[in-house]
């Protein structure tokens, strides 16, 4: 009897992530809400620039690779051309909350129906470890290498609560994978962000609370217990708009 | 060919789009090119199209490459100062072959500049705009009867050979009302194109839509290819219009609206008794070098006449090998020439003289 097997949703190749980085479990976790949904053969996901742009290697829907932060607004473009498919972005936080952050803000605002899979990791994983937007205070990075500190570099972005500020967006959630019971909590929330598109209702948002073991430079058993530790106090877990409960 | 209407050029292209299938415009208003947006914002919803005011021209752009990568007809359109902010964007859509139309309504630079009439994107035009090694197609249309016919010819062009094209107008061009005979509505191919992300309907292989190549060969194979395609680019498809040429011994170069004051130069050196013509690009890039060559040939000297400190005239120079001399009659910041100046231009080339 087979008890676990790969999504349909994801292709054979292997993952480039880092040993103990929980792209590839949202990646498996994505893939699973598309299968059961049913949804492959009209799904179109958007990955830009960071480390997940190679993520069109990896699931076997049509993909698009888009330019670093634009993925808001390839995904419209597609979304406006193909309205009865399901379109979906992949980002990380220096793409979506820095760069990026013109798109999503308006993306949201619009209420376009799209779903994004937003990974906070605190970092710039792709190019070696730099301050990001959700970057901590006192956070040690190669941009950072005093810590953050707020006096000359600022405070980190609360992307879900700065959206929940808008009339646009139907669902914004923030989860976590650092353990069983919160993976299993981020596939219920990101399955009802897909299934909120299907059901014409808007922009729903995932926020990925995810740990990056080789530019933190932790064990991926420390990274883990690092969320909790240090990222949830900052970004406290939960639903932060859900069109279903405000009506 | 419909029967003739007084439009202004922007309106034109506008309709001209509509025509030719394209139902996708997202654009971000800036003048002197507003009507477009002003035009489509009005017509896109009652035929089911999109009309999409983006948040920024990025923004923007960025839409026009997601439609595009559906194997949809799709434009944008903007002034010089949003066509820089595109660049980035339309870079990503000549690396990942995917066609579109970008209107480029050009106003004086650098910076704000201002906002008449200028054709100072003539470089950032034909080089390529954007980072990395690529051309998109450049139609320069010279009345607004050519913004309606070069719209259509943009959309074939940019299918045909899976790549950006931009309509470089200068602002008198969007900004002016002509008669105009719009085109014939173009029939769609509804047919899912074999290379677009429209859903892998779980019955192929998914498409990528990318323009990422981390192992060096690969890059440098798409890059050749590429070149390839440009190849034929140049050799089938320059577009020009000869004005006087037969007998000519002095050879105008213009485009836009300066090629319409010099026809007034032209007509009037003719009647003074200078046999002078005029060799107007209507594809800048691909540059029409060989008709230059054949000009080149006959002619003793050539008159660069431009919105712009002699960009043009650098090509003309390459295309004919410096082999005759090449004058440039500009002007520049929204000033154009008056057909006095042009006149004054021709004369001294004849006279042998360099400006």
């Amino acid at each position: 009897m087979v008890v676990f097997e790969k999504p349909k949703a994801l292709t054979d190749a292997v993952f480039h992530y880092c040993p103990g980085c929980t792209h590839g479990i949202v990646h498996r976790l994505v893939a699973e809400c598309i299968d059961e949904l049913g949804i492959e053969g009209k799904t179109i996901g958007v990955a830009p620039v960071g480390c997940s742009v190679l993520a069109y290697n990896y699931f076997t829907c049509d993909m698009i690779e888009a330019a670093h932060g634009r993925a808001p607004a390839v995904a419209t473009g597609v979304k406006r051309s193909l309205p009865d498919h399901v379109v979906f972005t992949y980002q990380g936080d220096g793409d979506l909350a820095s760069i990026g952050m013109c798109e999503t803000v308006h993306a949201a605002a619009r209420g376009e129906n799209i779903t994004v899979i937003f990974i906070n990791n605190a970092i710039y994983g792709m190019t070696g470890g730099q301050m990001a937007p959700t970057s901590l205070i006192g956070q040690v990075t190669q941009t950072s290498p005093y810590g953050r500190d707020p006096k000359t570099q600022g405070y980190p972005i609360r992307v879900c609560e700065l959206l929940s500020s808008l009339d646009g967006p139907a669902y914004l959630e923030r989860v976590t994978v650092n353990n069983v019971k919160n993976v299993n909590r981020a596939k219920k929330a990101i399955k009802k962000a897909f299934q909120n598109q299907l059901d014409g209702k808007g922009f729903s948002l995932i926020e990925v609370l995810s740990s990056c073991p080789t530019n933190w430079g932790l064990t991926p058993k420390k990274a883990l217990e690092w969320i909790d530790e240090k990222m949830i106090p900052q970004y406290p877990l939960g639903v932060y708009r859900d069109c279903d409960k405000e009506g | 060919m419909q029967e003739k209407v007084l439009m202004k050029g922007n309106e034109a292209i506008a309709e001209a789009a509509i025509l030719a299938g394209c139902r996708h415009y997202f654009g971000y208003p800036i003048t002197p090119q507003t009507e477009v947006a002003a035009y489509m914002s009005k017509k896109m919803p009652k035929i089911g199209g999109t009309f999409l005011q983006a948040e920024s021209e990025i923004a923007a752009i960025n839409m026009v490459y997601g439609v595009s990568a559906t194997g949809k007809r799709v434009m944008t359109s903007s002034s010089s100062p949003g066509i820089a902010l595109k660049c980035e964007g339309i870079s990503y859509l000549a690396g990942s072959d995917l066609p579109a139309l970008i209107l480029n309504v050009q106003r004086g630079g650098p910076g704000l500049g201002g906002i008449q009439p200028s054709q100072s994107d003539y470089f950032l035009a034909t080089r390529g705009p954007g980072h990395g090694d690529f051309h998109v197609i450049v139609l320069a249309p010279a009345s607004v009867q050519e913004m309606a016919d070069l719209t259509l010819k943009a959309f074939e062009l940019g299918e045909k050979y899976r790549m950006p094209v931009m309509l470089l107008a200068d602002g008198t061009m969007g900004q002016m009302m002509e008669p105009v005979a719009l085109p014939e509505p173009t029939e769609i191919d509804p047919t899912p194109k074999s290379w677009a992300a429209t859903g892998t309907n779980c019955e192929r292989e998914h498409n990528i839509v990318n323009s990422l190549y981390l192992s060096p060969d690969e890059l440098e194979r798409t890059n050749i290819e590429r070149f390839e395609r440009y190849a034929a680019i140049e050799r089938d498809e320059p577009m020009w219009e000869e004005f006087m040429m037969d007998d000519a011994e002095i050879c105008v170069v213009s485009t836009g609206i300066t090629a319409r004051v010099s026809r007034n130069a032209i007509v009037e050196a003719r009647k003074q008794g200078i046999k002078v013509g005029m060799l107007r690009p209507i594809t800048l890039w691909p540059f029409p070098k060989k008709a230059l060559q054949a000009a080149a040939e006959k002619v003793k000297a050539f008159v660069s006449v431009e919105l712009n400190m002699g960009q043009m005239k650098e090509d003309v120079e390459l295309a004919i090998r410096c082999t005759k001399p090449v004058s440039l009659c500009y002007r520049v910041g929204g000033m154009i020439q008056t057909p006095d100046e042009v006149l004054e231009a021709i004369k001294k080339a004849n006279e042998g003289g360099q400006e």
